[in-house]
């Protein structure tokens, strides 16, 4: 065996192969060898590190220097600098925004220091498709106590005293929906991990299953034994290939070293787990149209009870655990329910990975113990805002989630918190807003996103939330009317109470949290014709004041020759020419293009023409 | 490999933990070998592979073994410096691949400062 005095980590998360990083793999594979180095460093392919603003991402150890945005042209350099010299290579460094000096060691940055791994732990970290470096970490030692020393009862007991609960959106505890399951006799059980991750922007469980595929295997072989199943499947979406395929592979190798299939480990518990593809549908993330999904038929959610922990799947007990869930799970076996218990609150205990998307400086994939303020989860470590602008909200959830604004910022980052304001902790999605959005959009967004989504088995959802949708698109359009706001708000409440599923139950949630926290805005679009942010065509009118300097930046975006002035005099828009595209309002950096009332355009024709 | 014990967890766990060592830190020391042109011209290169060859056969796992340029006094070179975590550093000069195994040996492994090669303890100060 080459004993290694480095180890080259290259994120493989699907982010940073699509920037490039195999090719930086292969790159920096010919120059080491070209010079002599091959031996003494290893080149690793890992899963997501989570960065993926900074893609493609090359750790370097032991130092722990972080390297980004690399392309193949800085190989030689990189490798003449650093690999053979022992001089790390301030410029390709990552810095952090508004400050000047490179930090080079992932321990010093906000975004890594300010995280604490659980679910991720072994993210960057391990070579995906190889089994031993998953066991070199831990991997297997929670399953083989849970095999080897413990009953299906203590393991219950343990994961309800943890109080893990389920990561996939609900909240619900882990150990009591295992015990549940345990109580129902039955020769045939099944534990099922639902991958089907359908919210717009969220990727956690898509990185688990990249990034560390075993640990999802893991946490299944407990849950089996706790439950009594001899079948597990994996329902992951065919969006998915990456995580299809590593999990491919940790399945045959764990069949290979016996992990999976007969007497696992000698114990005399056997389980085997296969994947099965989704097609996509956002509803077969819920639990009874998953399990219909499995067997063939068409993805519908159905009446509860009977719970699926009584009939499930093929109409027996069943467990369904969401993939960063299943992730906690060995661990807390091997490390015990009071070391799980130390980070997070007393009802929400341990952490939550995110998705860090949107109007921030650091997106990426983020893991935080539960309880932190969402100010220091959007500000320290996401970097907050981009420059020069606002912020205005936060999207938890999804399009079951809803909008959290700046002054709700300091809520603590727990299941009941985040209830509390009307948006869900959800799957983890956290989409940050700044003043260029409106509202209403975002909401109609989401509805859009749900109306098409529903799988059309009840009227409230499948009926309601199009009614909804065309009421947001009358509002967005100039067509609003007094009334529409006290609608929307009934229509809302109604869906939730006569829906069947959480999709439905949950549907209106972004449209509630908006009109709670923002109805000015909504008012806006009905009376006064005016989408303040500008982004509803038909209700706004672009000027520029009269403190512009006319550097001319907004005269040089403008795709419709729609702007004029002399150089360092005020510019004007020529309304007739303007398609409001918006190109000049976000490029303007004094704030000099502003946005009035689709009635202004009118005026200001007149005024323009009286000028002339 | 076929199918393993619980044992066998333990044993391939054990195999790698010299890589882990250095991706989670967590090393008892670093020992770096000055390689600028100086050092390399001086013969650093047959240091380091010693080093690397020495190390693997005493299975020594939670050491840093990293390069670094020149150290400033390249008359002395090939140099190299071992931090023991808590301690002074030491700087060693004049080193060839066998000396580089006597100080990984008797001041790496077993804690006592070669004196015979080395040159200074401690850092320059800077600002």
């Amino acid at each position: 065996m080459v004993n290694y005095r480095a180890n080259l980590m290259i994120c493989g998360g699907t982010g940073c192969i699509a920037m490039g990083g195999l090719d930086l793999k292969d790159a920096l594979e010919q120059e080491l060898k070209g010079k002599g180095l091959d031996n003494e460093y290893r080149v690793v392919i890992t899963g997501c590190n989570g960065f993926c603003a900074e893609g493609p991402i090359l750790t370097a150890y032991p130092e722990g220097i972080f390297y980004k945005k690399l392309t193949p042209d800085n190989v030689p350099f990189l490798v003449e600098e650093h690999f053979l010299k022992g001089r790390p290579v301030e410029k390709l460094m990552y810095k952090e925004p508004e400050k000047k000096h490179a930090v080079p060691a992932m321990k010093d940055i906000p975004f890594f220091n300010l995280q604490v791994l659980r679910a991720l732990r072994n993210k960057g970290l391990i070579d995906p498709e190889s089994i031993d470096e998953y066991i070199a970490r831990d991997g297997y030692l929670g399953a083989a106590k849970a095999l080897m020393e413990m009953t299906p009862e203590e393991i219950c007991e343990t994961m309800t005293e943890s109080g893990l609960r389920g990561l996939g959106g609900a909240g619900f505890p882990t150990g009591r929906k295992w015990a549940s399951c345990a109580g129902y006799p039955s020769d045939e059980k099944y534990i099922l991990c639902n991958g089907d991750e359908g919210d717009p922007g969220a990727f956690m469980d898509r990185s688990i299953m990249e990034a560390d595929p075993h640990v999802v295997l893991e946490g299944m072989i407990i849950g089996g034994k706790a439950i009594g199943a001899r079948q597990g499947y994996i329902y992951v979406r065919a969006e998915y290939p990456l995580a299809v395929k590593r999990l491919r592979i940790a399945i045959k190798q764990a069949r290979e070293y016996g992990l999976l299939g007969e007497n696992i480990l000698g114990s005399g518990y056997s389980l085997d787990i296969e994947p099965y593809l989704g097609a996509g549908a956002f509803v077969c993330g819920e639990s009874t149209a998953l399990m219909y999904s499995i067997e063939g038929r068409r993805g519908m959610p159905r009446l509860t009870p009977p719970r699926s922990t009584e009939a499930g799947l093929w109409g027996k007990p069943t467990v369904l655990n969401n993939v960063e869930t299943l992730a906690n799970v060995p661990q807390i076996i091997l490390k015990g329910a009071e070391w799980f218990r130390v980070l997070g609150t007393e009802k929400s205990p341990g952490t939550k990975v995110f998705a860090l998307t949107g109007s921030i400086n650091n997106i990426g994939l983020i893991e935080v113990p539960m309880g932190m303020p969402l100010r220091k989860v959007i500000y320290d470590i996401g970097g907050g805002v981009p420059k020069g602008r606002k912020f205005k909200a936060v999207q938890l959830g999804g399009p079951s989630g809803g909008c959290i604004p700046e002054s709700l910022l300091d809520t603590p980052v727990t299941f009941e918190d985040i209830t509390e304001t009307g948006a869900i902790v959800g799957s983890g999605g956290m989409v940050v807003m700044d003043d260029g959005n409106c509202m209403v959009s975002v909401s109609k967004f989401f509805l859009d996103f749900t109306a098409d989504e529903s799988c059309g088995k009840c009227t409230p959802c499948r009926i309601g939330t199009q009614v909804m949708l065309d009421k947001l698109i009358d509002i967005t359009e100039g067509r609003g009317k007094e009334g529409d706001i006290e609608t929307l708000v009934d229509m809302s409440y109604d869906i939730i109470d006569g829906s069947l599923c959480g999709l439905g139950q949950s549907a209106p949630n972004p449209v509630l949290t908006t009109i709670k926290y923002f109805e000015e805005e909504y008012r806006s679009h009905i009376e006064e014709g005016w989408c303040k942010a500008g982004v509803c065509k038909e209700l706004v009118t672009f000027y520029i004041d009269e403190d512009c300097k006319g550097c001319g930046a907004c005269k040089r975006v403008c795709p419709s020759d729609a702007i004029w002035g002399e150089k360092k005099i005020a510019h004007h828009i020529e309304q007739e020419k303007c398609v409001k595209c918006r190109s000049c309002f976000a490029r303007c950096k004094f704030g000099n293009v502003r946005t009035g009332p689709a009635s202004l355009r009118e005026e200001l024709i007149k005024k323009q023409a009286v000028e002339a | 490999m076929g199918r393993i014990t619980v044992d066998d967890l333990k044993k391939i766990k054990e195999k790698h933990q010299a890589t882990f060592k250095l991706r989670e830190g967590g090393n008892r020391a670093k020992v770096t070998v000055h390689m600028g042109t100086c050092g390399i011209a001086a013969g650093a290169r047959a240091v380091m592979d010693a080093l690397i060859d020495e190390m693997a056969a005493k299975e020594v796992k939670d050491v840093i073994l990293t390069t670094s340029g020149c150290a400033g006094f390249c008359v002395k070179e090939p140099m190299a410096t071992v931090e023991i975590v808590g301690e002074a550093p030491v700087k060693y000069c004049s080193l060839n691949a066998d000396k580089m195994r006597k100080v990984l040996n008797e001041h790496v492994i077993g804690g006592n400062v070669v004196e015979e090669y080395a040159l200074v303890v401690g850092s320059e100060t800077s600002y």
